[in-house]
């Protein structure tokens, strides 16, 4: 992307050459159609670089940084990371680079099982969104417009309120102490408090009911598109409601599903706050393990290898899919 | 039925007393919320006929063919295919398959899946699936597409597969919603006739919903004219555009110059009708089913009225005059609109049997004609 302005700048300056050549054989004419068309050239250029400037400046080189950190060592100093590039005397100038915490991270049974741990967790969490997502999402589908308007405000309606605040309220519902156990005691269900707090279910709680609107959107925005008349060409030819879903439906909502997915997976398998306020010490995920790493062992190397190797595992899976949609497109 | 001769009960079922009706529509009625789509329709559709349903849009047409293929349930009445009450038969059950406007083919399976389809819902042998298929697409001249998806097919192949895809079950009735709606005009000419040669061969009966006219004269054994829910008039497609029985099926079915006049005189059998707008009467050869004095339409079609730029020797009935007001050339036949002398105006149309001379017409614009045509040619409308 900033090869593409590069040599995009290179024309630039090599057609100032061409227009004092060409203005030295008097060919004034069609200099003037060259020009537009170079002014117009240049223009699509700047448009084009305003999201790569913005990528670049927020994305590629805070990257750069964390990738630099990782591979430093850490010392007890400010900043608390060796530094890349370092005079060691006179006129020498080294390069310290160092892969100890990778190796570190592949040695160390904590992050490899944590890594996992947060794989299976965010994997469940997108599978149980999905089974509660599709249905809401083709139930919003097929419901009249008004009607169709006031789910869709519904599913969008927890963004206006704080993340943070609406974790706090599951662990006010959750708790040994809380809502549903005090209700649940109150009718005479149970005698002693389910502990639901601070263990896996509660964190499947939490991610399912924070990411559930990324599933539901863009399976709305897929299922939308679904022709009606399909869905009858299947009954008429035969098709038991069932079998219509199984062999129209369900192909046909797979883009919206794969959208869905990803959007739930990949931020759940970095979440922090979730498996921290609503499982405690019991739940490792990557997250709060970059975190313990940042703030209480102030290893920053070691947290931003974790951070490199954590963005690997989720842009495979992106660059999967982007695979199968350009091969999809192709066909 | 008037003016048709006795026709053999084979082509024509209808006559015949004793056929009993394939498809049979008994007062059926559909409303969504307070608007009525069909209103209280009764239609008896016989073995082997391509029968059409013609009206504008929102005319209930389409609505009345979901109900047969079971899209719709009636709100009140039944629908008896082939002596099976299939009234809350759901779609998937009936004897019945439809091509859809939109065709509707499945985009995520090639042309052949889509043909397939179906029978698989069957539980057929897959050998036999695959003999089927083949034989269906190689008859739509589709066999070397089998393996493209919709998308990249043209408009007139996915049509084909369409068809293909709702013959394929040999189903009792096929419906046909606007079969034609999405080809260019040269298409639709020819796959009118493939149709049409497709019916005969396989003897199905047809149900087609349209709003083109045309379509459902050169198509059809029997047209349907609807409008607001209910029939206008049931009728060959001569019947319907011969003898009209309506203003509205006269206006639909073609075009056709309509007079406003009072029944002056009448006899076993000629009307005379009094024009006030023409300040002239006009003789037409049947009786009128109204009485002396009462208001009445008579509608003349363009093509049956003779121009000539010289006043008519022989007759004095049925004679106007006027100036050529402006000339639409087709080709195969000229529109005249010509004004009288009150300013009304009247449409000709006019074969164009021989090449002009000098590219004269036989009239040209502000020329001075002469129309008139037989007392047999026009009809009186009471309604």
């Amino acid at each position: 992307m900033g090869g593409c302005g590069v040599s995009e700048l290179g024309a630039l300056k090599r057609s100032g050459v061409e227009q004092v050549t060409e203005m030295a054989e008097n060919q004034s004419g069609s200099l003037m159609a060259r020009l537009a068309e170079k002014l117009q050239s240049s223009w699509k250029t700047v448009v084009v670089a305003v999201p790569f400037l913005w990528l670049l400046i927020f994305f590629l080189a805070p990257f750069f940084m964390v990738l630099k950190i990782s591979l430093a060592e850490s010392v007890f100093a400010q900043p608390p990371y060796t530094p890349l590039v370092e005079w060691v005397s006179e006129g020498i100038l080294a390069i310290r680079i160092v892969f100890d915490n990778f190796v570190f991270l592949w040695e160390d049974n904590l992050y490899l099982n944590t890594y996992l741990n947060s794989i299976k967790i965010s994997s469940i969490s997108t599978v149980l969104c999905l089974l509660v997502g599709y249905p809401i999402a083709y139930g919003i589908v097929r419901s009249s417009p008004t009607v169709r308007n006031i789910f869709l405000l519904m599913v969008i309606l927890p963004f206006w309120t704080s993340f943070l605040l609406r974790v706090y309220a599951w662990m006010g519902l959750l708790a040994d102490q809380g809502t549903i156990n005090s209700l649940l005691i109150w009718l005479g269900i149970i005698d002693e408090p389910i502990r639901m707090l601070y263990t896996e279910f509660s964190v499947y709680v939490g991610i399912v009911y924070t990411y559930l609107p990324f599933m539901i959107l863009p399976l709305y925005a897929n299922m939308e598109k679904l022709d009606i008349s399909l869905l009858e060409a299947a009954a008429d030819l035969g098709a038991k409601p069932a079998v219509t879903f199984l062999t129209v439906t369900l192909p046909m909502t797979i883009p919206g599903i794969i959208a869905g997915s990803l959007l739930v997976f990949i931020p759940a398998t970095g979440e922090y706050v979730i498996p921290d306020l609503l499982g405690g010490g019991n739940v490792q995920m990557i997250g709060r393990v970059l975190y313990n790493e940042f703030t209480a062992n102030t290893d920053w190397p070691v947290a931003s290898a974790v951070a490199i190797v954590l963005l690997l595992v989720l842009v495979l899976p992106m660059m999967l899919y982007q695979h199968i949609q350009s091969k999809e497109s192709d066909s | 039925m008037k003016g048709e001769a006795v026709a053999s009960s084979v082509n024509r079922p209808w006559l015949d007393p004793g056929q009993t009706p394939f498809i049979k529509i008994q007062g059926v009625t559909k409303s969504f919320g307070p608007f009525v789509a069909v209103d209280n329709v009764d239609l008896d559709i016989y073995q082997g006929e391509l029968f059409a349903l013609l009206g504008g849009s929102g005319c209930g047409k389409t609505t009345l063919l979901r109900m047969m293929a079971g899209f719709e349930t009636p709100t009140s009445g039944r629908i008896v295919i082939d002596g099976i009450d299939m009234t809350d038969v759901p779609p998937y059950e009936r004897p019945v398959n439809m091509m859809f406007q939109s065709y509707a083919l499945f985009p995520h399976m090639t042309v052949e899946k889509n043909v397939a389809y179906g029978l698989k819902r069957d539980g057929l042998p897959k050998g036999e699936i695959d003999e089927r298929v083949d034989a269906m697409l190689s008859m739509v001249e589709l066999s070397s597409l089998s393996k493209r998806k919709p998308h990249q097919l043209s408009g007139g192949q996915r049509q084909r597969v369409a068809l293909a895809r709702s013959l394929v079950k040999k189903p009792k009735v096929l419906l046909l919603d606007e079969p034609l709606g999405a080809l260019d005009k040269r298409l639709r000419e020819q796959t009118q006739y493939e149709l049409m040669d497709l019916q005969d061969r396989l003897g199905i009966t047809f149900v087609v919903v349209t709003h083109d006219q045309e379509e459902a004269m050169t198509l059809s054994t029997r047209i349907a004219v609807m409008d607001a829910g209910s029939f206008m008039q049931i009728g060959t497609p001569t019947e319907i555009y011969e003898y009209p029985e309506s203003r509205l099926v006269a206006d639909f079915i073609g075009s056709t110059n309509m007079f406003e006049g009072i029944v002056h005189q009448q006899d076993e059998e000629h009307v005379i009708v009094k024009v006030a707008e023409l300040d002239a009467d006009i003789m037409i050869e049947h009786s009128a089913a109204a009485a002396d004095g009462s208001k009445v339409w008579v509608a003349v079609r363009p093509e049956k009225i003779i121009l000539s730029p010289s006043e008519p020797l022989n007759t004095d009935i049925n004679v106007l005059r006027g100036v050529v007001d402006d000339i639409g050339y087709f080709g195969n036949s000229s529109t005249y609109r010509i004004r009288l002398e009150n300013d009304l105006i009247v449409q000709v149309t006019h074969p164009n049997q021989s090449r002009p001379r000098d590219a004269r017409h036989v009239a040209e614009w502000e020329d001075v004609v002469y129309l008139s045509w037989e007392p047999s040619s026009g009809v009186v409308l009471n309604k």
